[in-house]
């Protein structure tokens, strides 16, 4: 912990960077957009095995219904977002970049769009398995970002001992703020579905680290908190990537998780609030995940906000709906640090899509700089938060020593966050040739 | 949306914290020249034309290794700029300005073109090319120039204007004509060493001493090395253990022998230590990246200065101690990197 932030008592970890907030949508209520005409869902939105489509073509669903099922446990299933006919099951492009299979459905526009499918439950007659099964069912996955299936993150591997669940209202991606205005909106809704996540993981205590640029957040959340409740607000340093898991495990509670490792192995659990804000309103209910809340912000949009959308809306949609401008423009799913850009329209909003940005012609000019040699600054080495070093690995990478880069240099401990390339000066685009290296250096495995 | 736009793909990050090469280079010339400036005030025509010769043989040098290798020119980087200030800076204001011409292309030739230029040299190309004249023109380089001489507006310093490959004249005389208080010839340093003789420490963080062009006002270097710092374009760590490696030297020999050994302030003051400590020595390219490296780093420059002060032939040492810190920097580095967040241990 650096020596300022013991000064002032804030908890944080060591390096990362201060990239700009841009945090200009905060104050904009979460609103919901018109439906649009098709949805598409590609059946791989998690991490896991790909669901298993339960409908045809051709087929009427209506909102909420299951239309596929998880495959096995590292899977989850999907709820058809809105009333309508599936038009056809065929490859569509994703945000991951390689086209998958999904279902296409066309919406009927007539529909109310009422849910119509799922039986409420009585959440306090459930046991801890039965609590990891319903969550399972509601097809959740973590919000954030990542969409790893959030039932098995409850799942706690046999000889670990778990005691903290923490729950991730960092958001410290610039830009977004979807996580921002689900806890000032939603805060009845994320308690309650941190109790359940309590019960599911086993753990005792909850902390909701929050970054100190959201102090409302943190104080509405506090005040939502009665006196001994094991549920505790902190706020953390606002510094990117404070949202990592592994970065906020250690600010909060100053342990490190093991290269490699997971949060369990420090006897932790970390939710995104989007997640816990969904499972308080869809558990009691009995229904799944069907839409999310997007924050489209960014220089090129006309009219930024945070959005509710039903998943599967394609991008054109809702860039019709809220309008951008440019003649050169860039559409990034996520934050600006670590969302991929994407270039078909039809690219959906997928359940771990937490925002659509749009950069024009000045943001995009500003990072089309001349590529110079590495000057050995050591920039790189100072915004890592995982204390690589970025220089000498880039320097490998130009010499394609991935494997070396792998073993010597730990870059399978890499988690692609961009510190690096963003502080650099003279432009090498780091983070992207690390990429490339784990991307190569998986193929040779197999 | 009448016009279709184009739509642009890159990989993330797509944001960039702004900083270039070009500015933090652009910076560090800011930061020189009020040192030029002031070199110029105090020895006048000489060094100025010092300043220009070597500097523009830098830059040509760096546009014929340019055509030589058929790649795009790289002045516009203003890391050539740099050297060749770097470079005036560390001479005698009244050195032959062909041999300064001659360091010039030496250093960028032999410290910085050989290796693949910018960033792909091991060691402080300016420093490079000092250490050839040094070698090269032994006399030269110790001949000394007294502070603020009359005339130094209007006149040369005669050696300025040697012939190239001729022998260059003795300045003996002429400094009589143009001194006004008794000059003996020598730089603080010397004066200490030789003759035992303690110069003001005073004179020597305002720069009325003798002394290479840009070495003389240990207080001005510090303020512009302070400036970038402040901005972040220069690690202050580096300099601050060169100067404390230095000082805790130089501090257990003057309390073994107070009478023989200078003092740690003066050791800190005087000839090229500041200059080297803040603009050399902090040499991105040169120096380790990672956090415990700097500081062997800099320490290690501090104590070889001192050690060659006091025991070796030479009477300024910090050169070459920045040039063996250099040559060690991919060993410090290799040694010293940092504890990877999760591991338990660095295991390399």
């Amino acid at each position: 912990m650096g020596l300022l932030n013991l000064l002032f008592g804030l908890k944080s970890f060591t390096h990362g960077i201060h990239p700009p907030y841009h945090k200009d949508t905060a104050d904009k209520p979460i609103r919901r957009l018109p439906f649009p005409v098709e949805l598409v869902l590609p059946l791989d939105q998690h991490i896991g095995k790909p669901a298993i489509p339960m409908v045809r073509k051709g087929q009427e669903v209506v909102r909420g219904e299951l239309i596929a099922k998880a495959d096995g446990n590292f899977s989850v299933p999907i709820h058809a977002p809105a009333t309508g006919r599936v038009r056809v099951i065929e490859l569509m492009p994703t945000p991951k970049g390689p086209k998958s299979n999904a279902i296409v459905l066309d919406v009927y526009e007539g529909s109310t769009q009422e849910v119509l499918w799922g039986q409420p439950q009585e959440m306090s007659d459930l046991t801890q398995q039965e609590i990891i099964h319903a969550i399972q069912d509601s097809g959740m996955v973590g919000l954030g970002g990542a969409a790893f299936p959030s039932h098995i993150k409850m799942m706690i591997p046999e000889g670990k001992q778990v005691d903290t669940l923490i729950i991730n209202g960092c958001e410290c991606e610039p830009y977004l703020t979807c996580d921002h205005r689900i806890m000032l909106e939603y805060p009845k809704q994320l308690l309650r579905g941190i109790r359940y996540a309590m019960r599911a993981s086993g753990t005792s205590q909850a902390i909701i680290g929050i970054e100190d640029n959201k102090m409302d957040a943190v104080e509405v959340l506090r005040s939502h908190l009665s006196k001994g409740s094991p549920v505790r607000v902190e706020a953390v340093e606002t510094k990117y990537p404070q949202g990592s898991e592994k970065m906020l495990i250690k600010s909060l509670l100053d342990r490190e998780v093991p290269a490699g490792g997971l949060p369990a192995d420090v006897g932790v659990v970390v939710n995104n609030v989007g997640t816990l804000a969904s499972l308080g309103q869809l558990l009691p209910e009995g229904q799944g995940l069907i839409e999310r809340v997007i924050t489209v912000a960014g220089p090129g949009v006309v009219k930024p906000g945070n959005y509710m959308v039903p998943l599967g809306t394609p991008i054109s949609h809702i860039l019709q709906q809220a309008g951008y401008e440019g003649s050169r423009t860039e559409f990034i799913l996520g934050g600006p640090m670590m969302g991929p850009a994407v270039s078909a329209m039809d690219t959906p909003i997928t359940k771990g899509t937490s925002g659509l940005l749009v950069l024009n012609e000045p943001s995009i000019e500003e990072e089309s700089h001349r590529i110079w040699p590495c000057i050995r600054c050591a920039r790189c080495v100072y915004a890592c938060p995982m204390h690589l070093n970025p220089s000498i690995l880039g320097q490998m990478a130009a010499k394609r020593k991935y494997e070396e880069m792998a073993q010597e240099y730990h870059l399978n401990d890499c988690f692609e966050c961009g510190c690096c390339s963003y502080v650099c000066p003279s432009n090498i685009p780091l983070v992207q040739y690390f990429r490339i290296a784990k991307a190569i250096n998986r193929e040779q495995a197999v | 949306m009448s016009k279709k736009p184009t739509i642009e793909l890159r990989t993330s990050p797509h944001a960039h914290a702004g900083d270039d090469v070009v500015r933090i280079m652009r910076n560090v010339i800011y930061a020189l020249l009020p040192i030029c400036a002031f070199t110029i005030w105090e020895f006048g025509l000489s060094a100025l034309a010092l300043l220009i010769v070597v500097t523009v043989t830098c830059l040509l040098s760096e546009r014929l290794f340019n055509r030589l290798n058929d790649s795009a020119s790289s002045l516009s980087d203003w890391s050539a700029t740099i050297t060749g200030l770097l470079l005036a800076l560390t001479l005698p204001p009244g050195f032959p300005l062909w041999m300064g011409a001659v360091a010039g292309f030496i250093a960028i030739a032999l410290g910085k073109a050989l290796f693949g230029g910018l960033g792909m040299n091991a060691m402080n190309p300016a420093l490079i090319g000092r250490a050839f004249v040094q070698a090269a023109f032994p006399v030269a380089i110790t001949t000394w120039t007294p502070a603020f001489f009359e005339d130094r507006f209007s006149q040369f310093i005669p050696t300025t204007l040697t012939p190239p490959f001729l022998q260059s004249p003795t300045i003996g005389e002429w400094v009589e004509t143009v001194n006004i208080d008794a000059f003996s010839g020598a730089t603080p340093l010397a004066l200490q060493k030789f003759e035992g003789v303690q110069t003001d420490i005073m004179d020597m963080l305002l720069g009325t001493t003798a002394g290479s062009a840009g070495e003389t006002s240990a207080l001005l270097i510090l303020v512009c090395g302070l400036y970038l710092a402040a901005r972040n374009m220069l690690d202050w760590r580096i300099p601050v253990m060169v100067m404390l490696g230095a000082a805790l030297t130089a501090g257990v020999f003057f309390l073994i022998d107070p009478v023989r050994y200078p003092d740690p302030l003066f050791v800190l003051c005087s000839g090229g230590l500041m200059l080297g400590a803040w603009f050399m020595a902090s040499d991105m390219i040169g120096s380790p990246v990672t956090p415990l490296g700097i500081i062997i780093y800099g320490l290690m420059i501090g104590i070889i200065t001192v050690i060659i002060r006091l025991f070796g032939g030479l009477t300024e040492g910090v050169m070459y101690a920045i040039l063996l810190g250099n040559a060690a920097t991919p060993l410090i580095d290799q040694i010293t990197q940092p504890r990877v967040f999760g591991q338990q241990r660095a295991s390399k």
